[in-house]
């Protein structure tokens, strides 16, 4: 018999994953894997608050996440600088300001995430989510890998490219947002790059590496809650883990020529 | 008047009072970076031409075709009396197609062609239906041209625009590339204009040149504007070439 929490963890936790997984395919083809890491970060601002206030931490890292990605997506549009670079002014400066207010106490929190808490609502709100982020995804896919291969090509095809990317974008946002809840803001970068690099080593052809990816990144959590009821260690640290070590073993089976 | 002049335009795609006429450039400026790429270029193209653009590496062919298509701003007119035109990019912009695990269909799929009319239209530049299913980043170089001759042909664009479809294949291979190419052109009465530095496929395919290094250095058909003064002012050097007998 499950108990309840863990039930919770595991449904909150697996649609998390799942759906980072699959956006973090197309990351990864954008070669912007590491910017989930900066993009979680840059939510801090926005957990410090929702601690404070004792509002929900996905929201707060939500909500900071999209003004920050509009306010990038306007710089780029802007200065022409590449998205890393942008994402790191921006997100350098909101950790700054998040530690000003931060509480010494939920840094932990804030820093790995915390999943013991977990309500009914909290949890149908994020499958909800997950589920809503992995639709979004699915119908702009295509897209966003034609933009990949050439935005030229993509533009010339009449692909509205600014379109795309601010979707795309603003899916990023949600799902860093639901993830910083399960493994906090250090370790997003994780949900999204290792499932996708997983994906990549096995995979034969797009749509094995898209869905792959939400596989690995929903089978990683899924381990990752295990490990944590069993060896009761903090379930963010612990389903990265498990995350690598189903990529350590992906590349064993890595076929040569692929 | 100066006002007006700075402002960036978007190619149109109108009817034009010359039913021949498929494009029309007037006082074409790009600059990128703040450095003029291109100044002052103007020129036609009839409908079922094939127009050469040659130039020097740097000479802004690729912006040219890029500014045709309105990926970038520029001033000056860019008048399109045809409506469905296909652009392929020079392979090296083909960015990240070591990366994704993308096989030709899935190349085929980006565009949302249908798997029966994918096959055909590979197997119309002679490639094998076994190639349907191979990744991209492992086709030969000349599989991978005529894939893309065949992607960018697959629905019936009536203009095609082309930049370098032969760097890095030999002369077999050109060749090749160049008679699919003219075969099409001939069947389907395509507009092309294509960059290239072959010279002999100006002489072998092109109705008309542009000589392109930042500003037009000449125009017109081949047998009159490519004259060794004309190359040496396009390339900074003498290039001795071989004159073709048009057939």
């Amino acid at each position: 018999m499950i108990d309840e929490k863990i039930f919770l963890a595991l449904l909150m936790t697996v649609s998390i994953g799942t759906a980072a997984g699959y956006l973090g395919t197309l990351m990864l083809s954008k070669r912007m894997s590491l910017v989930g890491g900066p993009l979680g970060h840059l939510t801090l601002p926005g957990i410090t608050l929702a601690l404070i206030y004792g509002f929900d931490v996905s929201v707060g890292a939500f909500l900071i996440l999209t003004l920050a990605i509009i306010l990038i997506w306007l710089l780029e549009r802007k200065t022409k600088l590449p998205l890393e670079t942008l994402t790191a002014i921006v997100f350098s400066s909101s950790v700054a300001v998040a530690f000003l207010f931060l509480p010494e106490e939920e840094v932990v929190q804030a820093l790995i995430g915390d999943i013991s808490q977990l309500s009914y609502t909290t949890t149908f709100l994020s499958v909800l989510l997950s589920v809503f982020a992995f639709i979004i995804i699915y119908r702009v896919y295509k897209k966003i890998v034609f933009i990949a291969l050439s935005e030229d090509l993509a533009k010339s095809e009449g692909i509205k490219v600014d379109k795309y990317n601010l979707i795309y974008l603003l899916a990023v946002a949600l799902v860093i947002g639901l993830g910083v809840r399960v493994v906090g803001s250090l370790l997003t970068a994780a949900i999204v790059s290792i499932p996708a690099a997983t994906s990549r080593n096995l995979s034969n052809n797009l749509k094995q590496y898209a869905y792959g990816g939400a596989l690995a990144g929903g089978l990683a959590a899924a381990i990752g809650i295990f490990v944590y009821q069993i060896f009761s260690i903090p379930a963010g640290p612990s389903i990265i883990i498990s995350s690598a070590g189903l990529f350590a073993i992906s590349t064993v089976f890595k076929k040569t020529n692929i | 008047m100066g006002d007006v002049k700075d402002v960036y335009n978007y190619p149109t795609k109108n009817k034009m009072k010359d039913k021949n006429t498929a494009l029309k450039v007037n006082n074409l400026t790009v600059t990128l970076n703040e450095q003029k790429i291109i100044e002052d270029l103007s020129f036609k193209v009839k409908r079922g031409e094939t127009l050469v653009v040659l130039g020097p590496n740097g000479a802004g062919k690729t912006t040219l075709l890029r500014a045709l298509l309105g990926l970038i701003p520029y001033k000056g007119e860019v008048k399109w009396a045809v409506k469905n035109i296909s652009y392929l990019p020079p392979k090296e912009l083909m960015q990240r197609k070591e990366i994704l695990p993308l096989t030709v269909e899935d190349f085929y799929d980006l565009k949302e062609v249908k798997k029966t009319k994918a096959i055909e239209s590979l197997k119309s530049v002679g490639l094998e239906i076994d190639i349907f299913e191979k990744r991209i980043a492992h086709l030969s170089t000349g599989q991978f041209q005529r894939m893309s001759i065949s992607w960018a042909l697959v629905d019936n664009p009536d203009t095609l625009l082309f930049d370098e479809p032969t760097s890095g294949i030999d002369i077999g291979g050109t060749e090749t590339i160049y008679s699919l190419l003219h075969g099409f052109w001939k069947k389907q009465n395509l507009t092309i204009i294509l960059v290239t530095h072959e010279l002999s496929v100006v002489w072998e395919h092109a109705d008309n040149v542009l000589c392109l290094n930042k500003r037009g250095v000449c125009y017109g058909a081949p047998a009159h504007v490519l004259t060794t003064k004309n190359l040496k002012q396009l390339y900074g050097v003498g290039v001795k070439y071989y004159k073709h007998k048009k057939t």
